[in-house]
């Protein structure tokens, strides 16, 4: 009997194919539009944690004063000392790199490209999970001595060295030449939208006696080992430092300690939340699809009614009547919510690959969106067939 | 002459609506009716003639009084048994032809081999044979809308006798049709009449089309009014 059943379903369908094609098409624009939404939400938030976490996981960011950003409310900047007690003190720090930066425009030939100079140690290069793509990094002799070497970042090569290697070239900064030795591997745009490769890094103690002319460090990040707890790094970090600044007890901090999870937690929740209402509005769409098929099941219940007292009339039983439009419904919004998923699938890759962000496969909304519009499917072609189907036969022929 | 008659209604009522509203349709009907018979109901409108066909058809049931076919107190039956007895032992003809629109006069003529569950080879076949026997072979896989009235007529009576079944009800079968038409549907259910045995009930308002029948009732306000025989069952 199902298979009858099946046969006469797909005979309808065929009979009907403007009205099927429409009903799957209203499914298949409403899933398609949910879950390309959140498939491409997710992959942004992916892609922002991920740009964070290239800069290291496991990081805590030093900077003094209290304030987040630039500009410093009169705390005094660290000294070059305060690394070494930290790198001896802290056991759980695997690397500390001191920063001092100062912007500067750099100059190649007849082309010049104003950046930011980064005053730091190879440090610098572990905990930020640097690659170089060419070169190499300092030596010691040139963290010593301060020699005018440095790294560069991907958009400070294009910029200045188009396709030239870059490597053993002298470009000018400010005042004075200083040799390539190494570039950095791209990382692109930061989680905050910054670009990271647009930077130039030089041994700190170059950057102390040529730029700024002083022997401050203006922050500094420790990268915490792994399995070491990052909260109790931090704890060890704040006493050292409050002992080492002559903080009082009763005092504030006058320098701020911050992990990257922190920063993590912040862009990633503004994202879920810029997903949550693009699915929302997604979900409009689903229900607008939904609205087309009762719409279009409707417009044709005069002329099913009389198709169903056409079965009855000949001795179909009423229970066999429902199964055959309670399969059709089930074919034809499965059928919407396959290709809908199919065409989100191919097209949140292309998407992804064009925002160049990560695709992810979401089972669970692929399946909410499969499985509600198949309800939909259901709801509106087999609940007005119930209706007809339980007239008297002669009644449902009669229908106008 | 079979001792008991293939159909017979005792003291058949139909009341339509309730208390003032109320409308009696049938005010007791005796009638029965030999297997073999060609019956044709005539009346004016509103004198309970359809009311009776859709009873003996078994689309509908009586208020009150007994429906006996074939020793089946159809009265008694559930509405899926009275979907089992169409299926099994009646065929309908409808005035407005009543086919699936968009589909061909093989399917159209299949759909009720297929309640029945029977095998898809069995099903074209029979299907074929019936087309064939109406005048339509090669005709199978035209649509309603690419047929004339007489052919959509034709597919539907195919689609009656397709079961063999033992009683073809037929409701103004020609109602629709032009006068040359109508002859040649006629005709043909005479035939199956005559050829097959196949009793047929037929309900229709014109004197001339109720002449190819071999009996005549006449439905005056809800009573029979006159039982005609003009020739004897084969």
């Amino acid at each position: 009997m199902f298979w009858n059943t099946l046969l006469l379903s797909l005979r309808a369908i065929r009979r009907n194919l403007m009205r099927s094609f429409l009903t799957v098409l209203g499914i298949v624009i409403g899933v398609a539009a949910v879950v390309v939404m959140v498939t491409l939400g997710n992959g942004a938030t992916k892609s922002v944690s991920d740009q964070i976490s290239s800069m290291g996981s496991n990081l805590l960011m030093v900077m003094p004063g209290q304030r987040f950003g630039p500009g410093s409310d009169a705390a005094p900047s660290f000294k070059s000392a305060d690394i070494d007690a930290i790198k001896s003190q802290i056991s759980s720090a695997e690397w500390v790199a001191p920063i001092t930066g100062k912007s500067a425009t750099t100059v190649y030939q007849s082309k010049n490209w104003p950046t930011v100079v980064s005053g730091t140690t190879n440090d610098y290069f572990h905990a930020g999970n640097w690659e170089l793509s060419a070169g190499r990094m300092f030596t010691d002799a040139e963290e010593r001595g301060g020699k005018a070497v440095c790294v560069i970042g991907e958009t400070v090569r294009q910029k200045l060295f188009g396709r030239q290697n870059p490597v053993g070239s002298e470009i000018r900064v400010k005042e004075f030449s200083c040799e390539v030795v190494g570039v950095l591997k791209s990382k692109g745009q930061s989680g905050m939208g910054s670009d990271q490769d647009d930077s130039i890094i030089m041994p700190l103690r170059t950057v102390q006696r040529r730029l700024t002319g002083t022997q401050d460090v203006s922050r500094f990040t420790v990268s915490v080992r792994k399995g070491a707890s990052i909260d109790a790094a931090t704890k060890q970090l704040t006493l050292l430092l409050r002992e080492r600044r002559k903080i009082g007890e009763n005092e504030e901090d006058d320098f701020r300690v911050m992990d990257t999870r922190q920063i993590t937690q912040t862009l990633t929740s503004t994202t879920k939340i810029l997903t949550m209402l693009l699915s929302a509005v997604a979900a409009v769409s689903l229900l607008v699809g939904g609205i087309g098929i009762m719409n279009i099941m409707l417009v044709s219940v005069t002329e099913r009614t009389r198709e169903i007292g056409i079965r009855l009339a000949i001795g179909a039983l009423e229970r066999e009547v429902l199964l055959q439009f309670l399969v059709e419904a089930v074919v034809l919004s499965s059928m919407g919510g396959i290709v809908g998923i199919v065409l989100a699938t191919l097209s949140s890759m292309a998407l992804a690959h064009a925002m160049n962000i990560p695709y992810l496969f979401d089972v669970k909304i692929n399946l909410l969106s499969f499985l509600f519009s198949a309800a939909i499917g259901v709801i509106f072609g087999y609940f007005p067939a119930r209706r007809a189907a339980g007239l008297n036969p002669i009644d449902a022929l009669r229908h106008e | 002459m079979s001792a008991s008659p293939l159909i017979s209604l005792s003291g058949i009522t139909k009341t339509y609506g309730r208390g003032h509203a109320a409308f009696q349709a049938l005010k007791g009907i005796d009638l029965e009716i030999d297997s073999g018979d060609f019956l044709a109901i005539m009346g004016p409108s509103g004198s309970g003639k359809s009311t009776t066909m859709n009873i003996l058809g078994c689309l509908d049931t009586p208020t009150s009084g007994s429906y006996r076919l074939k020793d089946v107190q159809v009265e008694r039956l559930e509405r899926s048994q009275r979907a089992l007895l169409r299926r099994h032992c009646l065929g309908f003809v409808f005035q407005g032809f009543n086919l699936l629109p968009r589909t061909t006069a093989l399917e159209n003529v299949e759909l009720p081999l297929i309640y029945r569950g029977e095998p898809a080879s069995s099903r074209h076949e029979a299907a074929r044979a019936a087309l064939a026997q109406v005048g339509l072979k090669g005709w199978e896989s035209h649509t309603p809308a690419e047929l004339s009235g007489g052919q959509q007529q034709r597919v539907a009576i195919a689609r009656a006798i397709v079961t063999r079944p033992e009683v073809l009800l037929a409701d103004e079968p020609t109602g629709n049709l032009d006068t040359r038409t109508s002859r040649e549907i006629m005709e043909l259910i005479v035939s199956l009449n005559e050829k097959l045995g196949i009793t047929v009930l037929m309900v229709t308002h014109e004197p001339d089309i109720a002449a190819y029948a071999r009996r005549v009732v006449h439905f005056v306000d809800g009573f029979l009014e006159s039982d005609e025989r003009k020739r004897e069952i084969l």
